[in-house]
Parts: C-alpha cells; sequence; structure tokens
C-alpha cells in the first residue's frame, strides 16, 4: 500500500483537515468561555459546572487533524491529559464527551472520569492524566491487534516533557522489539507547565531518539497540518503493514496556558504567540490557493458552532449522577470492597 | 454450584470448590495447571513477564507453559515493568485475558502508575465501559534471607487502593481455583502468591504447601474465606504462610485444650467480612497474624471490621504482624521481625490467659 502524502491529499482532504481544526477550536473555545462563566468573580478552581483543572488544546489542533485523518474508528489512541483536541478528530462524539467535562451521568463515564480520563470504547480512544502513562497502554492494543491478526493500529500521543521519563524509553524499546503496530506522536509545544524545553531536553529533536530504539524517527518543525499528515500517513501505513513503530515530534503550539488559569508570567514569547496561530495560518493559505472558498469557510463555523453548542446543551440538560451511586463501577459485578 | 465462563464456551460450567479428591500438588504446580487449563480452552489467556518463559518463573509460577504453548503465548520480557504491565491493561482493553507476572511484589515501585492509577481505575472512571480483565500475579514474603527489598507482603497496600481484587492463596487447592477464578474474572485481581507456600524444593517448606487438589478446573470464589480450622476459644484470622503457621501452632495447643479457630481469608478484596464477625462472636478473642507491615494495613481492619459491627465481641484482640522496620537481613533480625509461630503461640497463650 502506498502511504498518502500531502501529493494525494485533495482539494476536499484539505478542507477537511481544517473544518476538523475548526471543530476543535470552537470546541476548546466554547469549553473555556463555560469554564470561566460561573467562576467570576474570583477564580475558584473547583466552583461552577466544570470544575477542576482544566487543559485546553489551542495551538495544537494540526497534530490532532494531521494523524486522525488516517485513522479509522477501529483504530487506538490514547491521549493526554491535553486530551480534547485528538478526541474530537478521533471521533469521538461530542454529546457524551462533553456531558462527561460537565460531569453528568449521560457521560462518558457517567461522571465518574472527568476531562482528563475520557474513554470511548466505540472509537478505541482514552486518555491518561499521568505524563507518558498512555503509552504502555497504547502498546498493549497494539500488541492484542497485532495477535488477532489484524492491520488496526494504536497511536500514543504525549507531550514532550513525557519523552525524559522512563516510560518512553521502556515503551520505544518494546514497541520495537515486538514490532507492535504503534506509533508514538509527540506533541512539542515549548512548555512542560512553566519550563522552556531547553531546561529539560538534552537533544533538540526528540524525533533523534527513535535511532536508540532502530527505528524511524520524523520531527515535524513549523505545526503545519499538511506536514503532520504526511509524516502521520507515512508512520501508520508502516504500522498497518508490519512495518513497525515511528516516532513522531510535531513542534507544535500551547496557544494558551498550560490549563485555564494560569497567566503564563513565565513566558517571553507571550505576545507573539497568536502570531503563531495555525488555524488562520492554513485557512488563508487555502484562501488564497483556491482551495477554499469565504462562503466554504462560513459554512464550516457555523456547522462546528452548532455541534458544539448542542453539545454544550446537552451536557447542561442531563442529569448529574446520583450521589447515593458513588459506589457503582468499581468492579464490574457491583461488588465494591 | 457452578461458575458460568466469560469466554465462547459457555457450555462448560465450572465447579465451585468441589471436592479435593487424593491428587497431591505443590501451590506452584497447582497454579500451572489453573493457567494451563485456562489457556487450552481460552487463546485469549497468555502470560507476560520476567522469565516466564523457559526459566518458568523465578518461583515456578509458570514452569512448563512455554512447552505447551510457545513463546507467542508464553512472553518473556524485557525488564521494563511499566512497559508490560501497561502492554497487560491495552491489551485487556482489547478483548484478551493477561496474567501479567510482577517477579516480586516488592518491585511494584517502578510500575505503580500503571497498577492503581491505570489498571484499577479504568473501569470506574469509564463509568463501567471498559473493563480490563487481567491478572497481576507475583511473588510476596520473605524467611529466607533476602533483605529489605525482597522480602516483603504489600498486599495491604494493593488492597488499600480501590478497583483491584487481591487474592492470597495459602495452599494448592485454593490456589488453583483462586488462579482459574481470577482469569475468568472481568475485573483486574492481584494474585500474590508467598514464596513459602509454593512448595519449591530450594526453599523451606511447610508441609501444607503440597495438598490434594482436583485435576479438573474450578473455582475458587473471590472474596470468601476459608475456616481452616474450627474452634472455640480464639480466632486467628490470617492469610497465605501464616496460615501454615496458625495451623501449626492450633494442633499443638489442641493438646493443652487450648482450641483455635483459623480463617483464611484467601482475598483480602473483597474481604469476607462475615467469616471474620461470624468466628469473633463464636470465640470472643481475636489474633489477626499478618507478615505485611503492622500499622495502616490488614491487621488493623480486621480488627476494625469486628468493632464497627459490635465492640463487645471482643474480650481479647491483638495482631502479630511485622513491625514497622524493613525486613532485615541477618536470620536472627529476621525472625524476629516475622510472625513465626512461636509468636503465634505466645499470643494465643496470651489470649485465653483471660
Amino acid at each position: 500500500m502506498t502511504p498518502p502524502t500531502t501529493k494525494t491529499l485533495t482539494d476536499e482532504g484539505r478542507r477537511g483537515l481544517l473544518s476538523t481544526m475548526v471543530l476543535i477550536r470552537t470546541y476548546e473555545e466554547a469549553i473555556r468561555r463555560e469554564y470561566y462563566a460561573d467562576k467570576k468573580p474570583a477564580f475558584d478552581i473547583g466552583a461552577g459546572l466544570v470544575p477542576g483543572e482544566m487543559h485546553l488544546s489551542a495551538g495544537q489542533e494540526p497534530v490532532a487533524a494531521g494523524i486522525c485523518a488516517h485513522l479509522t474508528p477501529e483504530d487506538a489512541l490514547t491521549a493526554t491529559h491535553r486530551p480534547h483536541h485528538v478526541a474530537i478528530a478521533k471521533g469521538v462524539a461530542l454529546r457524551p464527551m462533553t456531558a462527561e467535562i460537565f460531569g453528568r451521568q449521560t457521560g462518558l463515564g457517567r461522571g465518574r472520569g472527568g476531562h482528563m480520563h475520557l474513554f470511548d470504547p466505540s472509537t478505541h480512544f482514552s486518555c491518561s492524566g499521568i505524563i507518558a502513562e498512555g503509552l504502555p497502554p497504547a502498546l498493549g492494543q497494539a500488541f492484542a491487534f497485532q495477535r488477532q491478526r489484524s492491520d488496526r493500529v494504536a497511536v500514543a500521543v504525549i507531550g514532550e516533557g513525557a519523552a525524559n521519563k522512563g516510560e518512553f524509553h521502556e515503551s520505544l524499546n518494546l514497541a520495537a522489539l515486538w514490532k507492535l503496530p504503534v506509533v508514538c506522536v509527540v506533541e512539542d509545544n515549548d512548555w512542560g507547565i512553566s519550563v522552556p524545553r531547553s531546561h529539560s531536553t538534552s537533544v533538540a529533536s526528540n524525533a533523534d531518539r527513535a535511532a536508540a530504539y532502530g527505528i524511524p524517527g520524523a520531527r515535524v518543525e513549523d505545526n503545519s497540518v499538511e506536514a503532520v499528515y504526511a509524516a502521520a500517513g507515512e508512520a501508520i501505513a508502516r504500522a498497518r503493514s508490519g512495518g513497525g513503530p515511528t516516532l513522531i515530534e510535531v513542534h507544535t503550539l500551547r496557544l494558551w496556558g498550560h490549563f485555564e488559569g494560569d497567566a503564563e508570567g513565565y513566558r517571553p514569547d507571550l505576545e507573539s504567540v497568536p502570531e503563531h496561530d495555525p488555524i488562520p495560518i492554513y485557512r488563508d493559505r487555502l484562501l488564497k490557493t483556491g482551495v477554499l472558498t469565504d462562503s466554504q469557510y462560513q459554512v464550516m463555523q457555523a456547522s462546528a458552532s452548532e455541534q458544539v453548542e448542542d453539545a454544550i446543551d446537552f451536557a447542561k440538560n442531563s442529569p448529574t449522577p446520583d450521589p447515593l451511586d458513588h459506589l457503582s463501577y468499581v468492579f464490574s459485578e457491583g461488588v465494591n470492597s | 454450584m457452578t461458575a458460568t465462563l466469560h469466554s465462547k464456551d459457555q457450555s462448560l460450567a465450572l465447579a465451585t470448590e468441589p471436592d479435593a479428591g487424593k491428587r497431591k500438588l505443590s501451590t506452584a504446580k497447582a497454579i500451572q495447571e489453573a493457567i494451563s487449563q485456562r489457556m487450552a480452552r481460552d487463546e485469549s489467556v497468555f502470560v507476560i513477564g520476567e522469565d516466564v518463559g523457559p526459566y518458568g518463573g523465578i518461583f515456578s509460577s509458570t514452569t512448563g507453559l512455554i512447552d505447551r504453548f510457545g513463546p507467542e503465548r508464553i512472553i518473556d520480557t524485557p525488564i521494563s515493568e511499566t512497559a508490560f504491565i501497561g502492554l497487560g491493561i491495552g491489551a485487556a482493553v482489547e478483548g484478551m485475558r493477561p496474567i501479567v507476572e510482577l517477579m516480586f511484589a516488592d518491585f511494584f515501585g517502578v510500575c505503580m502508575d500503571q497498577i492503581y492509577n491505570h489498571m484499577a481505575k479504568i473501569h470506574y472512571e469509564s463509568g463501567g465501559n471498559v473493563r480490563v480483565p487481567m491478572v497481576l500475579m507475583t511473588a510476596t514474603g520473605g524467611g529466607y534471607g533476602d533483605g529489605a527489598q525482597h522480602s516483603q507482603c504489600l498486599w495491604g497496600t494493593f488492597a488499600h487502593l480501590p478497583g483491584m481484587k487481591v487474592v492470597v492463596p495459602s495452599n494448592p487447592y485454593d490456589a488453583k481455583g483462586l488462579m482459574t477464578a481470577a482469569i475468568e474474572s472481568d475485573d483486574p485481581v492481584v494474585f500474590m502468591f508467598h514464596k513459602g507456600v509454593m512448595g519449591l524444593g530450594w526453599m523451606a517448606k511447610n508441609q501444607r504447601s503440597i495438598g490434594a487438589v482436583p485435576e479438573e478446573e474450578y473455582i475458587v470464589p473471590i472474596g470468601k474465606a476459608r475456616v481452616a480450622r474450627e474452634g472455640t476459644d480464639v480466632t486467628i484470622v490470617t492469610v497465605s504462610l501464616s496460615v501454615h503457621h496458625s495451623l501449626d501452632v492450633a494442633e499443638k495447643l489442641e493438646a493443652e485444650g487450648i482450641s483455635v479457630e483459623v480463617i483464611d481469608l484467601r482475598s483480602l478484596v473483597p474481604l469476607d467480612r462475615e467469616a471474620i464477625v461470624r468466628s469473633v462472636s463464636k470465640t470472643g478473642r481475636l489474633i489477626v497474624v499478618d507478615e505485611d507491615y503492622q500499622s495502616f494495613g490488614l491487621s488493623g481492619e480486621v480488627i476494625a471490621v469486628v468493632a464497627e459491627h459490635d465492640p463487645s465481641l471482643l474480650k481479647r484482640v491483638s495482631r502479630v504482624c511485622v513491625p514497622d522496620v524493613p525486613i532485615p537481613y541477618a536470620h536472627e533480625l529476621e525472625f524476629a521481625v516475622l510472625p513465626t509461630p512461636a509468636r503465634i503461640e505466645a499470643a494465643v497463650r496470651d489470649a485465653v490467659a483471660t
């Protein structure tokens, strides 16, 4: 099978990538609005309809859109504490996902998980709030697919900070050793909360670390969705055809804070960050090259807005979990201790 | 009574605690047999861990399995506990039934995040939508001079954290039935075998580490204690190798007219609270014998079960545990902290003196 490349990417495909990115951004803006809505005047992290830490993914949409364009619902993906963009691109339904973020009974985890713990068996999507720890389970999903003689693949998305943890090295060694159909995608957004990459990582490119495991590595430097699409296409095709794992690093952008409420006083590039927003850049390119029209873009935005507001309405109008039911689901048989 | 299988093979129902019969096996062989029989019937079951293949498991939990099932299903790993335990989780989520061996329970420190934040929590966090049917099998216990990092029981630590069933067999019969139940369970089960109950040829062993085991597959229900010996004067609640010691002490003291009841919990999670209360209701005297550390663990929990039920039941209560120190190396020191028969006997004599 010839892997898809930017040369095989059609205009419709390009609009599809932008459309996914617009949907993600519309979603994150709406979650941000709802998150702050009832935390005023003083910010109280535990207050409101959406309490707790909130890690939004604005700026990292190219990673999600570029990778997931190659995946089917039968492929698996594990994400991080910042999971919304990949969840949406993977095809997780917005209604139950949003209901989970609002802590409702109709949520993916019936309100037991929250925004860092989203599990959707129908798209084989999951995420973990612990840095790098989504990688080992992705190996297991890939292992199961390999043993089941299917061509399904697993993708683990982690951050650049995770590449300095032992889990990363254990997992890549094992994946390479057993030629597991797994792709490890490192989202390098330059920051591990407040610590810049230059203070945490000994190599300029984590893709160079692929050599340590004898697997291909690639770094996408400019947060371009089409470059991600091309790199992911090659890696995923290799995994599907039995060629084993690939390590991809994407130099992406954390457009907002680590979590909401983060004033980012540590960030010297704060003023110039919006200039690098990948969505207007890609939109303008598609408009300029005639791939996209203004009216098509407006339809894209309207459709995204409609889907997102529908999901938020669904979440807000869903029942909260019964407090008396807090012991359910520790075990499958209802025996809890 | 029978239990229904998870697998396609629904027509085969497994007996629950059948008669033991006459054939004798060591605990290690009973575990191997349980795994082997399940693997023969269910292709989704596989074993993964360090030295589980040709070596057969450092404590013989998997001896011979590779000869029957090959390296595709009996899988040696690099020394990468986080990676291969996490791999087990992902495989379980996708419909397989992994048995993952963590060589020593003491090693949980290098991989606990996968165990307690992932294996144990995914079912709850997903609101019951994602199941993790895996067995985490691990060796526990001291008494052979292995020092502070290779001698701990630690079952109280696992049992403290929600989302894992924790089984601790003391004998071959229970080990086989509990392993079969663990593989069949749709929940993660931590299967903790004490090296001293395995019946290994290269370690001092109690006669009770070899016993009668049915040849057919069967279930010992997870969460059901066993009255290992009936008695009327004092109740010993215990698990694992300490069951052997407690029974030895009970037999010895019978000649003096002291009647000791021994409850083998078999599982910490779920905990058979009724069995504890039932026995203490009869004897009024409770001794908890636990080779895990004393504070904040199983012994306090068992006493709390009775106290919360009816504190007036307790005429006497005491515990024989490892005091809150690392397990020392020198034989004299190690046996000063372990719950030895001598310490158990002294506790029984003390309990019945008033």
